[in-house]
């Protein structure tokens, strides 16, 4: 059977990839919403294994909730970075420096 | 027996997929990997019995949101070799957090378990039991507000995203309601006063 430690460690295993994406890829802002979207997907496999495991149902509630501020949050980020490449002709991070003088 | 068979067969497609995510050049190839990702992970929510979720992460993730990041990927026209020539200077630093955060959650799972027993099985649940059916118990009852909170907060990012993608175009023939109700017969008819001309 799949015990609560699979679920967890594999979760910990893709947190922790989606974290090195965030580091290893800051030329793409595209490349980083999507390593968010990993973040929060391996964020939902804890809440739904413990939900499961622990007999509890408001863990798969939180995870409804979180789908739906992922949505909102990818949503406006697209929207944001469409504005931006109109703006610049470019998505890189390392171009982003306008502010610092 | 089978149920571990497919857990590692679907966790192994995952790990996969999201080392796919973040190393391949092409962005295209990295949302398609994500939808990859997202697929897998309904699978593996369907074995531990979370149906609903599962669908759910299909429906929105892969039709909705999946399918916007790979509209704007297509319609921003990136150089796609310009973009990811290689990856930072500070790429071993990635995989060395990569390293740290793994062994340090491996190994308070696997090793401190803080308190809960981390090697419980599910209890099984009977094969007429709807997991929507109890969701939707919860949700409509001790998380209305919360849930009519979240369908403001869709209403928001709506309104935003629209806001911020909308442009006004020079040259663009748009009907102005406004002017079209308030006209009156004199802005269209002119009537004048002439002589009677003989036709020659």
């Amino acid at each position: 059977m799949i015990t609560l430690e699979h679920m967890l460690v594999l979760s910990g295993l893709l947190f922790a990839l989606s974290v090195a994406g965030i580091f290893i890829n800051r030329k793409n802002v595209i490349l980083l919403l999507m390593c968010i979207e990993l973040l929060l997907l391996s964020a939902n496999f804890n809440f739904v294994a413990f939900s499961r495991y622990l007999g509890n149902i408001d863990g798969q509630v939180f995870v409804f909730f979180i789908l739906t501020v992922a949505a909102a949050e990818s949503a406006i980020g697209l929207a944001i970075l469409v504005v931006l490449f109109r703006q610049r002709r470019s998505i890189d991070v390392e171009d982003m420096a306008s502010l610092k003088g | 027996m089978l149920v571990q068979f497919l857990f590692y067969a679907f966790a192994a497609v995952l790990l996969g997929s999201a080392f796919g995510v973040i190393t391949s050049r092409n962005p295209v190839h990295s949302a398609l990997y994500l939808v990859l990702a997202f697929f897998t992970s309904a699978g593996l929510w369907l074995l531990i019995e979370a149906e609903f979720l599962a669908i759910v992460l299909v429906l929105v993730y892969v039709g909705a949101v999946m399918v916007l990041f790979l509209f704007v990927v297509m319609m921003l026209d990136i150089n796609a070799e310009e973009v990811r020539k290689g990856f930072t200077r500070y790429a071993w630093l990635g995989w060395l957090t990569v390293l740290a955060v793994a062994f340090e959650i491996v190994g308070v799972v696997v090793v401190r378990r803080m308190g809960v027993d981390v090697t419980r099985v599910p209890v099984p649940v009977a094969a007429d039991h709807s997991n929507t059916a109890d969701l939707g118990a919860v949700l409509y009852t001790r998380y209305v507000y919360p849930f009519e909170l979240a369908a403001v907060l869709l209403l928001v990012a709506i309104v935003a995203a629209i806001v911020l993608t909308m442009r006004k175009r020079k040259g663009l023939k748009l009907q102005d309601i406004n002017a079209q109700v308030a006209t009156q017969a004199r802005d269209r008819v002119r009537i004048i006063k002439m002589a009677a001309e003989r036709r020659e």
